[in-house]
Formats: structure tokens, sequence, C-alpha cells
């Protein structure tokens, strides 16, 4: 059989950041008509070479040719004119605009000799598009108005309308439903069969599995193969991404369960359009389990987080922590009580990234009589304190004064960890705790939550990886739009279940255009 | 009170109103496109300056009626160079957008004081231009009553600044370059995704705002001063931002804003006439601006939002 | 001590340097462009602040105020607030400072004393205004701040013109001599410069700055906020208390600035036009100081020289003034924008090496 034509060849790409090689000699081949996988963990330096691609990076070394000539492609506009478009992970919406506006935005249909944008002319061709690739957005809907899956498919529509043959997806199910996700291998599939080529960025090998042609393993700036799906398999793909072998199993004796510890009922909590962000939400969490809490991400996990730690006022229902009433008490309080969380954003919430690990490490407990002498600081057993800790948890830093901000990822995540496991609490609260990590570093956090499990504490997992959920939890409570909805053990239950349990299948039985807006 | 006496008040409010309208777009347009503007206050002195000195010498020269045209081109001109300096610092070397409005304050009022100096022999306000700018009446329209007093005779400023209005609204909300100009000022990475410059954009804006913050700081000494001296402007600036935000960031509200504003004046000024002042403390007139954007702020009088990218700088090529 | 200069001189102090000798070099070119001689004005402004013991006096008053609003607005920022509403704060410092000096009539000891205290209060509580609208409604506090600037200046004038005024004088009556707080035998000393107590409370204001910050429980938790407040929330640190707090702080620190100006060198206070610029000023400051304690107290003491030996500049060299303004100007820009000197010194660098290479 013949192969089809190569639409785009990046041949010896080499990308440089300032005390990183992002990509080292990099090679790539898209071929007409496929879905070329780019596997590789976070940081590997896949994002950075389908930017190159988008213009968006210049590289320092190396070639690309689209569709067999040689180009040189100095910004995003440059490679739309050459038929690329990008999906982004994170979109690039603006909220206050219409759907129509988003999509035209940079190349608008004129009227009146190109004075004023013809918006009638961009209804009908938006409108046009959406039917053809069977996307169903609303083009008079404002962004702010329509749910994750329908704004990604905007984003699809932008590169559509540009005439984009060639189509990037940075990380694209990291936001959606399991459901949602099988919509979108449709439209992907839907793409290709009309002539598109795709490239997906991934680091989960089950997507590559379900719909892949190909696919190319990246680690550390460098590719480490290209072969057909066809003849590979998950654990081999695994291998390849991060060098060693892993194994996709988490070693973890039985759960001891204890007596209830924290007992959740009927919560009730407004979110921040002043709904009901939490509606009657109810669980029990015992001593010596994990309880993953799973779910798509703004179904009110954020907020049951921030209810349960005082960040946010509670407007019914009761939190008991060791039988005591916690509801609406202050941060320092519930923390005080024995409840630690290792927050879902660590830059945002979990660190002040402009002070030393040292600061950082009593950010709970600086006022506690071991560091506050009659309202002055003693630094001395501060630095003790935080030395202790940095040994302990094998946080890597040149030394305690060092800036959070220099340390790596991983490393910051252990130091939130080493703080939050010290001040031994009774239930550990972990929200996404190995986001954008390596496999190394999710090792060992997980370990850690296992550790804190078995030393019979309480830990609450709230992630959006079913994987994540599926592997820690001993016990997995499905939230859907503020209410726990299912109870599931791990081992009784597979990804289509819960997935359907996320997106609440009672009520949506029958009608499947759910994401319709409006 | 009669119909003349509000067609009278009504007439001050717009001669006061223009500049502040003039600004307040200048100030709009920056916004928009993400970069804070406290620095109108400068821009107008700069403008104001300019537009003195440039129609002196246009009526030393000979030039006659078209004198204060001169002056107000040669505002636009200084309030451009002003502008740059501003546009330079935020958006090129990214420095704090508030910082470099003060510094342009700063130094618009430094340095138009020396030029004032040097040119005029140490004295501290230029010489008075006699050729400035006359009301104009609109015929039929201006016997209208009242309104046609206090609307259709004015300054040809006047005029300018509505047509202005107009020009940019339909600009910022039905043009290509409009939708470009608040993507910039909401999203920038989205805008630079699909191939849009941003930092020119923003160039664009910001120096627009130094031509109409400079047109508005001309029409002052071109209509009501007739010279330049150190409290020409004296506050206009920081008013002009206050109906920015009065307005909600719409040329359309901050026109409506401004004219507020400048009604307000306008009523001080004619109540002193009547001797009203000792019920109302003119202090509190002058303060009724700043009052009431804090309360807009607050969200007593409405909800505003300002575009989602103010003050943030944007690196291009890093998203 | 060593630590407590570390501390002081942590960020580099190569920008402000650098900035501080570029804004001389532009008013420089200014001057030549205009046709005077830079040499001879920069000469006379150092002979203007050390020639005699009147001036150098003079130049310490001058230099008050501004450490006072340096640090006032330094301390905002190392809490994440950008207090642009020093100068109002001055303002009401100052119209505190007044009534309490004009209206009462008590011993030396409890009226100085009153006067200053009610003075930082009402600055205090003007400051307060922002960070309360800050904490509860979200307002952002630079566009609040602007707004109570220009706020205070026609209260107080509403306050001294219908409740101060001395008949046929623009200005309040004088402050009682029990509530002033010169020192009379330095002034006698100084030639009759106006000396007063507040150089000594500013100084005073410099160290506490650096103990509250660095070392006291309070001054971490404000760090906190002012660093990172959702992290500050998420400890269990009140931002909003923070925030209301470091503001009244802050306000007091640009109150006190008044009240010195007041009970230690007019004795008086005028109905105004416009803005004294002391508040601004405090900015320039504050910038300049980078911030820290140490900094700051440079900062002013540079900024106090220029402002004060304006005069000099135009007596002895007939340069205007305004020259002053515009390397002031010029020295902010270049501090606010680090970009450029950067951009500048790897020209500079980047020529000598080539040359080297050569």
């Amino acid at each position: 059989m013949e192969q089809a034509k190569t639409v785009v060849e990046m041949r010896n790409i080499t990308k440089r950041f300032p005390g990183i090689v992002a990509n080292d000699n990099v090679n790539f081949k898209l071929r007409k008509g496929e879905i070329h996988a780019l596997l590789g963990e976070n940081g590997a330096g896949k994002s950075t070479l389908m930017n190159v691609l988008f213009g968006l990076y210049q590289p320092e070394e190396g070639e690309i040719f689209v569709n067999g000539q040689q180009v040189v492609i100095d910004g995003p506009n440059k490679a739309i004119k050459l038929g690329i478009g990008m999906v982004h992970q994170h979109f690039k919406l603006v909220h206050p605009f219409t759907v129509t506006e988003n999509i035209i935005l940079g190349s608008e249909p004129r009227k009146w000799m190109g004075l004023a944008v013809d918006k009638k002319q961009a209804y009908e061709k938006v409108d046009r598009l959406s039917k053809q690739y069977g996307l169903n957005v609303d083009p008079y809907a404002k962004i702010d108005e329509i749910s994750v899956g329908m704004q990604q498919r905007v984003e699809i529509l932008k590169t559509l309308y540009r005439g984009a043959d060639i189509l990037i997806f940075d990380e694209p199910t990291a936001v959606l439903t399991p459901q949602e996700i099988g919509e979108l291998l449709v439209i992907m599939r839907n793409l290709v069969g009309q002539g598109k080529s795709i490239v997906l960025i991934t680091h989960k090998l089950k997507e590559i599995m379900a719909i892949a042609d190909s696919v190319t393993i990246v680690r550390r700036g460098k590719v480490i193969d290209s072969l057909p799906v066809a003849g590979t398999n998950p654990n081999q793909l695994a291998e390849k991404m991060v060098g060693r072998e892993v194994s996709l199993k988490l070693d973890k004796k039985d759960a001891a369960l204890g007596e209830p510890i924290l007992e959740v009922d009927s919560l009730v909590v407004k979110g921040r359009q002043g709904l009901n962000a939490l509606n009657e939400t109810s669980f029990v969490l015992k001593r010596g389990e994990i309880l993953g809490i799973a779910g798509v991400e703004g179904n009110g996990q954020s907020e049951l987080i921030e209810a349960l730690t005082g960040l946010r006022p509670v407007a019914g229902g009761s939190i008991k922590m060791a039988g005591a009433e916690i509801a609406g008490e202050k941060t320092r309080k519930i923390s005080e009580a024995g409840i630690s969380l290792i927050p879902e954003d660590r830059h945002k919430h979990g660190l002040v990234l402009d002070f030393p690990v040292r600061d950082n490490m009593v950010l709970e407990t600086y006022y506690q009589p071991q560091f506050n002498k009659r309202g002055f600081l003693d630094y001395e057993a501060i630095g003790k304190h935080a030395e202790r800790l940095v040994k302990d948890f094998d946080v890597r830093t040149p030394s305690i004064m060092t800036d959070a901000r220099a340390l790596s990822g991983g490393n910051q995540q252990k130091a939130i960890i080493a703080r939050e496991v010290d001040k031994n609490p009774e239930v550990l609260i972990a929200a996404q705790p190995t986001r954008g990590l390596d496999v190394g570093a999710i090792e060992f956090i997980h370990k850690r939550l296992v550790e804190q499990r078995n030393m019979g504490k309480a830990v609450l997992l709230v992630s959006y990886e079913l994987d994540e959920i599926m592997q820690l939890s001993d016990r997995i409570a499905v939230i859907y739009e503020g209410r726990i909805v299912g109870e599931v053990k791990p081992s009784e239950t597979n990804d289509q279940e819960l997935g359907l349990m996320m997106t609440d299948y009672k009520q949506k039985q029958g009608g499947a255009g759910s994401e319709q807006a409006d | 009170m009669d119909a003349a006496t509000i067609g009278h008040m009504l007439n001050t409010a717009f001669v006061f109103s223009t500049a502040l309208i003039l600004a307040a777009l200048g100030g709009i347009l920056s916004e928009r496109s993400g970069i804070v503007n406290i620095g109108l206050e400068g821009l107008m002195t700069a403008g104001a300056f300019a537009a003195a000195v440039a129609a002196y010498k246009a009526q030393e020269a000979g030039y006659g009626g078209a004198s204060p045209w001169i002056g107000v081109i040669a505002g636009a001109i200084f309030g451009v160079l002003f502008a740059l300096i501003h546009a330079v610092a935020t958006i090129t070397f990214r420095a704090d957008q508030v910082v470099s409005g003060i510094v342009i304050n700063f130094i618009a009022g430094g340095s138009t004081l020396y030029l004032v100096k040097l040119l005029f022999e140490g004295a501290g306000e230029t010489s008075l231009v006699n050729e400035v700018f006359h009301k104009v009446k609109i015929p039929l329209l201006s016997d209208i009553p009242i309104i046609g007093d206090g609307i259709f005779n004015a300054y040809p400023t006047t005029y300018l600044a509505l047509i202005l209005v107009g020009a940019i609204y339909y600009m910022l909300y039905k043009t290509a370059f409009g939708l470009r100009l608040r993507s910039v000022g909401e999203h920038p990475s989205a805008a630079d995704t699909v191939g849009i410059k941003v930092l020119r954009m923003r160039y664009a804006a910001v120096l627009m705002s130094g031509v109409l913050a400079g047109i508005g700081g001309a029409t002052i000494a071109m209509t009501t001063t007739g010279s330049f001296s150190h409290n020409t402007i004296s506050g206009q600036g920081f008013i002009a931002l206050a109906a920015v935000i009065f307005g909600k960031w719409n040329p359309l509200g901050a026109m409506g804003a401004a004219l507020f504003f400048g009604f307000a004046q306008s009523i001080n000024n004619v109540l002193q006439l009547f001797d009203f002042s000792s019920h109302v403390p003119s202090e509190f007139i002058y303060m009724l601006p700043y009052l009431l954007t804090i309360l807009v702020l607050v969200g007593a009088v409405g909800r505003s939002r300002a575009p989602g990218a103010l003050g943030e700088p944007y690196y291009q090529g890093k998203r | 001590m060593n630590k407590l200069i570390k501390a002081f001189t942590k960020d580099s102090a190569i920008v402000p340097l650098v900035a501080i000798l570029l804004g001389l070099i532009v008013g420089a070119i200014i001057m030549l462009i205009g046709g005077y001689d830079p040499i001879l004005a920069y000469r006379s402004l150092l002979d203007t602040v050390f020639g005699n013991r009147y001036d150098f006096g003079e130049t310490l008053t001058a230099i008050t105020p501004l450490l006072f609003t340096g640090l006032a607005v330094a301390f905002a920022f190392r809490t994440g607030l950008f207090n642009i509403g020093a100068e109002g704060q001055y303002i009401m410092g100052m119209t505190g400072a007044t009534v309490i000096g004009v209206a009462m009539n008590l011993p030396w000891y409890i009226h100085a004393p009153l006067a200053i205290v009610v003075g930082a209060l009402v600055g205090g509580v003007w400051g307060m205004i922002a960070g309360y609208l800050k904490a509860a409604r979200g307002v952002n506090e630079v566009i609040t701040t602007i707004m109570l600037n220009w706020i205070a200046l026609h209260l107080a004038n509403y306050i001294v013109r219908r409740f101060l005024l001395e008949p046929g004088k623009g200005r309040s009556y004088m402050v009682d001599d029990s509530a002033s707080v010169a020192i009379g035998w330095l002034s006698r000393f100084m030639d009759d410069a106006r000396m007063h107590w507040g150089m000594v409370v500013a100084l005073l204001g410099v160290i506490f700055f650096y103990y509250f910050l660095w070392r006291t429980k309070q001054g971490f938790e404000l760090r906190v906020v002012g660093s990172n407040p959702d992290a500050a929330n998420y400890a269990g640190i009140s931002v909003n208390k923070g925030v209301v707090k470091a503001m009244f702080i802050s306000g007091a620190l640009a109150g006190l600035a008044g009240v010195f100006q007041v009970l230690g060198v007019f004795h008086n206070q005028v109905i105004s036009a416009g803005h004294t610029g002391h508040g601004f000023d405090g900015i320039a400051v504050a910038l300049l100081g980078g911030n820290n304690p140490l900094g700051v107290l440079l900062g002013a003491i540079l900024f106090g020289v220029l402002s004060y030996g304006a005069a000099g500049v135009s007596f002895g060299a007939d340069v205007p003034p305004e020259i002053i303004r515009i390397v002031i100007g010029s020295v902010i820009f270049f501090v606010a924008a680090p970009g450029i000197i950067r951009w500048l010194l790897k020209r500079v660098s980047g020529k000598k090496r080539k040359e080297e290479a050569i």
C-alpha cells in the first residue's frame, strides 16, 4: 500500500530556553489524513515543538517543511496561512465576546469597503461550518454562557474558519468528561475523514490507543521513538515515555477502616454567581481510608474544599469533625482542629513564591508559641523547623533561604506536603495533588498519601483525573452539580460507569444534546 | 430660574465638558487596549501648553483665525509625544502602568513650565492669545429654545468632541480594528494566537489617547484661558479618568459622565451668581466627580467591568 | 547587625544608581538644549544645600515629609497595595493637626502630642477608607486613592474656609504655640531654619518600618498578604484585615508628614488650589528606595536635596527650577522601567565585549 503524503515535516528542531533545552534535535513527520499522537510527560517538550510549528516560538536550529515546501514560520499568522491551526489547552477565547466574534477575530469579513465588520455574513459562515463538522455551536452565544466542551468546539471552529488542514490539539481531553471525550473523538475522526490531519498532544495512553494512528514519544526534549499505534501497547509506551519500567499499579494493602472522622451532611454552599454550588452534599470520611471525589471540574469540588477549610461561607447543613461542628468556622480554627489541605493550585494558594522556603514552612503555624515570642518571630526556631522538614521530605533546595519560586514543581509540592503532613492532621485533603508533575514526583506523592491512610488518618482526594481516583481511592464518591450522585468501590466499577455518573445519566436519559447553549 | 438661565447653564456645561469628553475618549482607547492611563492629566497639560504656544506664534506670524486650529494640531502632536513615552515604558519595557502614568504627569508639568520660562523670558505664563475659538451658532437648530442656546451655540471644538464620540463608538463596536483593540485589552494572548499584533495595537491605542487628550488640553487653552500657566490644567485629567470609569469604558457613557461633571461645574458657577453657594459649598461640587466615581466602583451606581487584561503587560512570544 | 544591613540592601542597588545618573544626564541635556550650563546648575544646587547652616537646615526640613510619605507608600506596597493616596492622607493629617492646634488651648505636653496623634489618626482613617473599599468591595485602591486625594483637597479647603479661616487671609489661624513642635535652640543654631521634631520621628519611622514588617508576627502576616493574598487566605491569615490595617498604618505615616508641616514648619494651613506634591514625591521616594526602609531614607534625602536645591539652580544658574521636576521624573521613570536600564547596560557592556574581542 502506498503511504499517504507527508504534510508536515520538522527536521532537527532545537529550541532552547534559559537554562533548558526544550527541544533537542527533534524530528517529526505528520502524514495526510492521520491522527498523530505526540506523547510525553509534563515538560518533555511536546507543547514547545507544536508551538514552534504554530509560529509562537522560533527554533534556534532546524527546518520545517509544509506540503513539501521548506517554510519559515515566524508567527501564528504565517502558520494560519500555511493551513495550520491550534486548539490550545488553555482556551484562547475572549469571554465578553460572542462565539462568532471570537471565531472571526483577526480575519473578519468586511463590508462598506472594509470599514465595518459584516456580522451577518460572519454568523452565517460560522453556522455553516458548525453544521458541516457536526459541532452544534450557537454562533450568537457569549463565551461566558457556554460549557467548557462547547468552548473547545469554538476553538476548533476558529481553526476551521481559517481554512486549517493541519490541526494541533494540545491536551484536549484534560477538561472533558468521559462522554465529552467520546464526542470529541468522533469529531476528530470526522475531521480526518474530511481530509484534515491532526496532531494530538497528550500524556494519556488510553486516548492514544483509542484514536491515534501513529505516535511519537518525546522525553526530556528528545524524540525517543515514532511508531504506528497498531503495533504497540500501553506498557511499552509508558516505558518509552518515562525511560524506565513503570508499574501502572500502586502497591496498596487493604484499608483498615476506623470510625468516622469527618461527617458532611446536607451541605449547601453558594458559588461565585450566587447559585448553589453545593446542593445538600453529604458524605462520611472514615479514619484509615482514602475517599476519592470524582467529577468534572466545576461541579462544586472547589467550593466543597473551600467550605471544608473555612474559606467559603456555609449556607446550610453541617460539617462535623470528630463529632464537633466546624461549619462556618475560620480557616485557622479548622486547621487547628486537624484538617490539612494540599491545595489545587500550589503557586496561587499553596506557597508565597517570593518568600524563602523557611517562611513557607510556617505559613500556617508562625503564630504558635514555638515560633512566636510575644509578637516577635523567633527565626532561629523557624529555621530549625524548616531544615528538618526539608530533610524529612527530600525537598531539593539549595538552602532553606532559597525563594520557593526557584524550586521545581515537584519540590514545591513536596514542600507543601511536608508542611501539611507535619501538622499531623486527622484529615488530609489533597486537591489535584499531582497536577503537572512528572512520574517520579507523582509516585512520591501517591506513596505519601497512602502512608497517611495506613497510619490511620483520613484522606480526601479530589481529582479530575479518573485514573488517579481509581488508583488511589478505597471508595469513590461522584460529585455532579454540587451533589454526591453515587458511591462506588474502585474494584467494582469502570471508567464508563463513572463517566456516566459524572454527567448524571439519570437526568440525561433520552436527551443527548445537553450541550446545546440556551 | 428661567429658560435663558437653563440654556446658559447647559452652554457652560458643554464648555466645561468638551475637554473632559476628549480626554476621556483617549482614556477609553488606552484602557480598552489594556493600558492604564492615569497620565491623562499630563497629556492634557502637554496639549494645552503646545496649543497656547503654537497659537501664539501662529498669531504673531499672521495666521489669524487659523491660529487656534494650529494650536489644536500642536496640542495633538505634544500629546502624542508624551503618550509615546508612556507607550515605550509600559508596552515595550513593561514598566508599571500606574507609575509610568504618574511620571507622565510629573514630567509634563515640569517640562512645560520649564519651556514656558524658556520661551517667554522667565514668565510663568504664556502670552495671551487673542485669536482663540469663538462660539459658532448652527443655523435653525440654535433657534430651538433652551437646547438651541445650550447646545447649538458652542465652540467648534465641542462639535468636534461630539463627532468624535460617535466616530470612536463606531470604531470600537463596528469595525474590525475596534474588535481587535478590545480583544487585546481583554485577552491579549487570544489575540496573539490569531495573528493580531498585540503590542502594535496597544501602541496605536496609547498614541491615539495622546492625540485625544492633547486636543482636550488644547481646547481649554483655546477656549477658556487663552494662555497656559501652571494651573491651566488642574485636575481635569483626573476628572476625565473618573468619566472613563463612571462611563464604564464606553464612549457614550463617558460622554454622559463628562457632561454630568460639566453640568455640576456649571451649576456651581451659576449658583454662585445667585448666592446659592452658602447652601451648597462649592467645595462639595468640586468633590462630586470623585465621589461618584468611588460610588460607581463600589457598585452603588450600577455594575462596571474593567477590560479583562487592564494593567497587565504582555510578553510577545511567551504565552 | 550584619543581618540587618543585609535585609536593607537585599535588592540590587545598581538600577537606582544608574537611574539617578541617567536622570541627571537627561536634565543636563535639556539644560544644554535650552542654552544653560548644566555644570553650573548642578554646582549651584549643591552650593545651595550645603552652602550655609540655614539652607542645610531647611533641606533637612524638606526631607522630612518626603521620608514620611516615602515610608507610607513603601509600607503599603509591602502589603501589595499601591497607595497613590499619600497626598490625600497628608492633607488630612495636616487638617487634623491644624484643627487641634488652632481650636484648642492646652498645656504643651498634651497639646502637641494630641495634635500629632489626631493628625496621624485622621490620615490613617483616610487611608483606611481605600483599604476598606478594597477589602469589602474589591475596589482597586489605585483609583480610589486618586479620587480620595481630590476629595481630601476640597474637604480640607472647606474645613479651613468654613471653620478655621483667619479673616482677610487665605489660610487658617496660626496654630497655638503650645502645639508647636519646633526645636528652638536648633533653629537658632541653624540660623533660623525651621527645625522641628518631625525629622526625629521620621527616623524612628524607618526603624519601626523594618522591625514591624520583618520581625513581628503582624508584619509577617502583612507581607504574606502583600506577596500572595490567596495563599494568605489559605493559611488562615485574613487578607481583608491586613489590607485595612496596612492602609491605616500607611495613611498614618503620610498623615504625620502633614502634621509636622503644620506644627513644625508653617504653623497654619492654607486654602490650596492644587496638591503640594509631597504625596506623589513619596511614590518616587518609595520606588527609588526599592520599598526598603534604608532605601527610602536615601531616596528621601536625594529628592529633598534636589527639591530644595532647585531654588539655587534658579538663582545661581538662571535655569527655571522646573528642571528639577524633570530630573526627578526621569529618575522615577528609569527606576520604574528597569528594562530600559538593563537594555542600556547590555548595549554598553556588549560593545565593550566586542571591542575586547577586536
